[in-house]
C-alpha cells in the first residue's frame, strides 16, 4: 500500500482517532501513516457491536414484559455473552441461567447481586431495573 | 520523579504489544522500531482454529499469542523484563503508584472494555490490551497507549478495574519493564534467525498453522451457507482479526514487510528488500479479500463465499510459495 491510498474515510467507529497503518511514503520507506478509518473496517466493527446490540434489546423487552431479569438485559448491554459472564463472576453458567428467570433472580441475595452488579460495573439497584 | 530520567515519548504504533515494547525499550536506552521489535519476536504467523470458539466464533489469528512478542524480543535482545503479577487490585494498584513515584515507566496488561478513553465502538472484552503508565496527576493515571495518537489520561479506578479484569487471559494486574543491564543491539544474525523462524512456522505442513491455516479456512467459507446469518458473521469477523485489531493493515503483513525492509540494511542482505516489495503486494491482496467480503456483509454487493473462498485460497498459495522462496534465501547466507 502507498501513503496516499492509506484510507481516510472518518469512520464513525474510531470515535475521532486515528489508527496507525504501515504503508510505503514517496521516498519508498515503510512507515507508519495516520488512518482516520476504512470503510470495510467500520462494517465490520459495527457487526460485532450490533451483535450485542440487537441481543440486547431484545432482552430489554423481554424484562419489561416480565418474560427475564434485568440480568439477561445488562449482560448484553456490556458486551457479554454467558461464558464472558460466568468467567467475571466465578457463577456457573447454569445457574446464571437459572438468573435469567425473574422469579430466581428476585430471590437473588445481597452477596450474589453485588458480584454481578461488580462485574457488569453496575450498582446492586442499577441492575434490578432495565433503563 | 527521578530527576535523571528523560521524559517518556510516546510513539504511535499500529500494535499495542510491539508499540508498548518498542516505546519502552527506547526510553531506557535502547532505540527500537515497532517493526524491528515485531519482527526479532518472530510475531508473524497465522492460525485459524475452528474448535477454539471466542464469542462462539472461531480462533482466527494472524499473530503469535499475546506476551510472544515481550518474551521474544526479551529474548533476541538479551533484555530482561521484570514482571509482576497481582493477587489483589489493592496491591497492584499500591506497586503501580509506588513504581511511577520512582519515576519509572511501567508496561500494563489491561481489558480493552474498560478503558474509557478508548472510542466506544472498539471496547470488548479483549484481555490482552497493552498500554504505558507514565505518570500520575491527581485521580488520573497518566497513560500512553500506543495505538491512541496522542498520550491519554485514565482514571484511576478505570484503570485498576481494566487491570484486574477476570476471564480468558486475566491480565492480574500485570505490569513489566526492563532492565537494561545486559542489552545488545540486534545482530544480523539474531534477525536473520526471526525470519527464518517465521518462514518455517508459515510453511509447516499442518492444517491449522501457517499457509496450511490459510487453506483451510478457505475451505470452510467455501461451505458458508449464504442464507445463514452466522455465515456473514464468520466473515465479519475473519475480516475484524485482520484490520480492525491493531494490525498495521493487512494482518500485519505490512508491518512485517517493513520489518524485511529494515532487516535489508541491518544484515546488508539486499535481496530481502525484494522480499519486502513482495510481502507488500500480499498485504494488497489480503485488503482486497478484506474489502471485497465488507461489501458482501453490509448487502452492497451479493454474499458469494466460493468467490471469498478463492481470495482467501490464492493467498494461501502466495504465502506458502513467499515463505518457500524467502526461506530457501536464507538457507544460503
Amino acid at each position: 500500500m502507498e501513503s496516499r491510498d492509506v484510507p481516510q474515510e472518518r469512520n464513525v467507529t474510531l470515535g475521532g482517532y486515528h489508527k496507525a497503518v504501515y504503508a510505503r511514503d514517496e521516498s519508498g520507506r515503510i512507515v507508519p501513516v495516520k488512518s482516520a478509518g476504512w470503510e470495510a473496517e467500520e462494517t465490520v466493527t459495527q457487526q460485532a457491536v450490533a451483535i450485542f446490540q440487537v441481543k440486547a434489546k431484545a432482552a430489554r423487552l423481554r424484562a419489561l414484559a416480565g418474560e427475564c431479569s434485568p440480568l439477561e438485559y445488562w449482560m448484553y448491554a456490556r458486551r457479554m455473552d454467558l461464558s464472558t459472564l460466568a468467567q467475571n463472576t466465578g457463577i456457573w453458567r447454569w445457574r446464571i441461567r437459572r438468573h435469567f428467570r425473574p422469579a430466581a433472580f428476585a430471590r437473588l441475595g445481597d452477596p450474589l447481586l453485588r458480584r454481578y452488579a461488580e462485574a457488569l460495573g453496575l450498582s446492586p439497584d442499577a441492575l434490578r431495573r432495565v433503563p | 520523579m527521578r530527576n535523571s530520567s528523560p521524559p517518556f515519548q510516546h510513539r504511535h504504533a499500529a500494535h499495542c504489544e510491539s508499540g508498548v515494547v518498542a516505546n519502552l525499550l527506547s526510553h531506557h536506552g535502547l532505540p527500537i522500531s515497532e517493526p524491528m521489535t515485531f519482527g526479532l519476536a518472530a510475531a508473524l504467523t497465522f492460525a485459524y482454529l475452528p474448535f477454539i470458539r471466542i464469542q462462539e466464533m472461531p480462533l482466527v489469528a494472524y499473530r503469535k499469542p499475546p506476551r510472544a512478542i515481550l518474551n521474544g524480543a526479551s529474548r533476541a535482545l538479551g533484555v530482561r523484563f521484570r514482571i509482576e503479577r497481582f493477587r489483589s487490585p489493592q496491591e497492584g494498584e499500591a506497586r503501580l503508584d509506588e513504581l511511577l513515584t520512582e519515576g519509572r515507566v511501567v508496561g500494563l496488561q489491561t481489558s480493552v472494555y474498560w478503558l474509557t478513553y478508548f472510542p466506544e465502538d472498539m471496547r470488548f472484552h479483549f484481555n490482552a490490551h497493552n498500554l504505558v503508565a507514565y505518570g500520575s496527576d491527581g485521580d488520573d493515571y497518566l497513560v500512553s497507549d500506543p495505538v491512541i495518537e496522542e498520550p491519554v489520561r485514565c482514571a484511576r479506578a478505570d484503570l485498576t478495574r481494566a487491570r484486574f479484569a477476570r476471564g480468558v487471559l486475566a491480565p492480574h494486574g500485570l505490569l513489566y519493564y526492563p532492565e537494561l543491564s545486559a542489552a545488545r543491539e540486534p545482530s544480523p544474525a539474531m534477525i536473520i534467525r526471526a525470519i527464518r523462524r517465521v518462514a518455517r512456522m508459515m510453511i509447516v505442513p499442518l492444517p491449522f498453522v501457517g499457509a496450511g491455516g490459510i487453506r483451510t479456512m478457505g475451505r470452510k467459507i467455501a461451505r458458508l451457507d449464504p442464507a445463514s446469518p452466522l455465515s456473514a458473521r464468520l466473515v465479519g469477523h475473519i475480516v475484524r482479526m485482520q484490520e480492525e485489531i491493531g494490525t498495521g493493515g493487512a494482518g500485519f503483513r505490512f508491518l512485517f514487510a517493513a520489518f524485511l525492509q529494515e532487516a535489508s540494511e541491518a544484515t546488508q542482505q539486499h535481496q530481502l528488500a525484494e522480499y519486502s516489495n513482495r510481502l507488500m503486494e500480499i498485504g494488497d491482496e489480503w485488503r482486497a479479500f478484506a474489502l471485497a467480503a465488507a461489501r458482501m456483509v453490509k448487502g452492497r454487493d451479493r454474499f458469494d463465499p466460493p468467490a471469498l473462498a478463492s481470495l482467501v485460497q490464492h493467498l494461501a498459495q502466495r504465502e506458502k510459495s513467499f515463505f518457500k522462496d524467502l526461506r530457501a534465501d536464507l538457507a544460503r547466507c
